[in-house]
């Protein structure tokens, strides 16, 4: 419709002009039902989920305070509770972000304001490779690295540990962090910065004082992003939590988050300890909808 | 409500007819359907002989004109099947009661099933009870030096609940999986299990007799060392039979050429790949 040369060439070829639209209407009907695809999916997921996961509770009588604050885990005895899981995924992806939030912001300042350009072409594209690198090879690199460390050098009985988790999470949320903050540093107008230089602050005030407040819901939505890959985050976990059943109290505890739960015993799971693992995986999801929610309200503040 | 369900209900039949449509096997579906009116054989029981009789099923369904349904339903609901008809074979990974050869059922060993008590290379403790495998397992000992080993605090490791091989081990030692220590580590696979123990100084965890190697040190139970030599002569006590049951009188001439098959070479040979011991290893 937007270049006049083809519309002068179909006038008065009805035939052309009819195919014309016909193409136009199938593809946006073939686009919508793309776009349909991934409602589809989501409802599909969350549908069998909350189907199967609900069963247990309304149907055969569980009781879902008793999951939820329940500390036993002994679906052999018919013993479901996953509060030991719930807060070792608390416990882990707190720790994470307290490693993971400051070192992927200061990179972000130091790739968008510091950096000579030569320099962050080296680091940029290194700390985007980070994010593709499978999660398993992740687990891996904890199981024959940090693991041991840990065992040997802080002389602990085992290295499968809430410690070894949050390390091996904060370096995971780390690209989704600095590409996420990166973006928006870059995105304060340079006249922020050349009013406070002008003014006679240092660069790094000018960066604290000025860049990073104005980023602050960039900055924020990095942060909940990089909080999502880590509560969400399976393969690389299972490797070096130890999977123990306990309430963590210290950091050298074993854990077992609720992502793990599932991954570890769907495979031989039937009846109701399958819907259990089910209902591990909505409080999985609630917490995944609580953190887009709040997601969503930090973009929506940027937005103002 | 009920509409809810419905939608529910209708979703998760949706979701799985894409689910089997993707995963689906076409040349399973046609042998089939081409298997109807065949020779049927029942066979019901253990969850931890049923994957090896799927198997053995499996290559026997494909030179031989019968169908083989297999339905894994524990050990006690398989004997009870048994007993009442409702299934021509039964698969037991325990050995029959006195009660239950009292009603006419007649076993067949089809293979035997091992484990092993594995820890670090540099442990020095080699042998042990299975009194003090379950004080172990249980976290009434927490440390070597209590068994005669060096100052090291105990690190259990352990499969995941559900696994055959947990089961097995459980029943066999005698402990529940609520009586597993807490602070036990749960790797899942025995591979897993060998490397965090090959890992850790610390550790010990059991696995099958397929996995044993250098990396990790094996344990003797009551001073007899966990060979495959040792479990077919009935010395080693962290082994069990593999049983298939029947009634005296209740084999068909399809069941009883399906056994033979099992205790044939090519039916042994597959009890080895799935990593059983055979019963005829010599």
């Amino acid at each position: 419709m937007t270049s006049p040369p083809i519309e002068k060439h179909n006038i008065g070829n009805g035939k052309s002009n009819k195919r014309k639209y016909m193409l136009e209407s199938l593809s946006s009907k073939l686009f919508l039902l793309c776009a349909l695809l991934s409602v589809l999916s989501l409802l599909l997921i969350v549908g069998f989920v909350f189907y199967r996961g609900s069963h247990p509770f309304i149907a055969e009588g569980y009781s879902f305070f008793e999951f939820i604050f329940g500390v036993d885990w002994v679906p052999g005895e018919d013993k479901f509770g996953i509060f030991p899981m719930i807060v070792a995924s608390i416990y882990a992806t707190i720790g994470s972000l307290i490693i993971g939030v400051p070192i992927g912001l200061f990179t972000a300042i130091f790739l968008s304001e510091i950096a000579p350009k030569r320099v962050a072409k080296i680091i940029s594209p290194a700390v985007q490779l980070l994010a593709g690198i499978p999660s398993v090879l992740y687990g891996v690199f904890g199981l024959a690295i940090i693991v041991p460390f840990l065992q040997n050098y802080l002389g602990l009985a085992k290295g499968q540990s809430l410690l070894a988790v949050i390390v091996v999470l904060a370096v995971m949320m780390l690209p989704t962090i600095v590409t996420v903050a990166e973006t928006s540093i870059r995105a304060v107008p340079k006249t922020y910065r050349e009013g406070s230089l002008a003014l006679g602050a240092s660069e790094i005030g000018t960066i604290f004082k000025v860049v990073v407040p104005a980023a602050k819901s960039g900055i924020t939505a990095a942060i909940v992003l990089g909080l999502g890959r880590a509560i969400g985050e399976t393969m690389a976990v299972i490797l070096i939590a130890g999977n123990s059943l306990i309430v963590p109290t210290s950091l050298t505890d074993s854990i077992r988050p609720l992502t793990t739960n599932i991954a570890l015993e769907m495979g031989y799971a039937a009846g109701v300890h399958q819907e259990m693992l089910f209902a591990t995986g909505i409080v999985l999801f609630s917490f995944i909808m609580i953190l887009n929610f709040v997601l969503a309200k930090i973009s929506a503040r940027g937005a103002n | 409500m009920k509409f809810i369900r419905n939608a529910a209900k209708g979703l998760f039949v949706i979701s799985l007819t894409v689910i089997m449509s993707a995963c689906g096997n076409n040349a399973d579906g046609d042998t089939k359907s081409s298997k109807e009116g065949l020779p049927t054989i029942a066979i019901s029981g253990s969850t931890s002989v049923g994957p090896l009789a799927e198997k053995l099923a499996f290559k026997y369904e494909e030179s031989n004109n019968v169908k083989i349904e297999i339905n894994q339903i524990g050990s006690s609901a398989g004997i009870t099947n048994a007993i009442n008809g409702v299934s021509e074979i039964g698969m037991s990974s325990r050995d029959l009661k006195q009660e239950e050869i009292d009603k006419g059922l007649k076993e067949t060993i089809i293979a035997y099933d091992g484990i092993v008590v594995v820890t670090h290379p540099t442990n020095k403790v080699k042998n042990l009870t299975l009194e003090q495998v379950k004080k172990i397992f249980t976290g009434k000992v927490t440390n070597w030096k209590e068994l005669g080993g060096d100052d090291l605090e105990i690190v259990v490791v352990s499969r995941e609940d559900g696994s055959g091989s947990r089961d097995a081990f459980q029943e066999i030692v005698d402990y529940s999986s609520g009586e597993l220590v807490r602070s036990a580590i749960i790797a899942s696979g025995n591979g897993n299990i060998k490397t965090t123990v090959a890992m850790n100084k610390h550790a010990v965890g059991f696995i099958s007799f397929e996995y044993i190697d250098e990396s990790i040190s094996t344990i003797d139970i009551d001073g007899v060392q966990a060979t495959a030599e040792n479990v077919l002569q009935q010395q080693y006590k962290l082994a069990r039979p593999f049983l298939f049951v029947h009634m005296d009188k209740g084999l068909t001439d399809a069941g009883q050429k399906f056994i033979d098959f099992i205790l044939s070479p090519d039916g042994q040979v597959i009890v080895s790949e799935t990593g059983a011991i055979p019963v005829n290893e010599s």
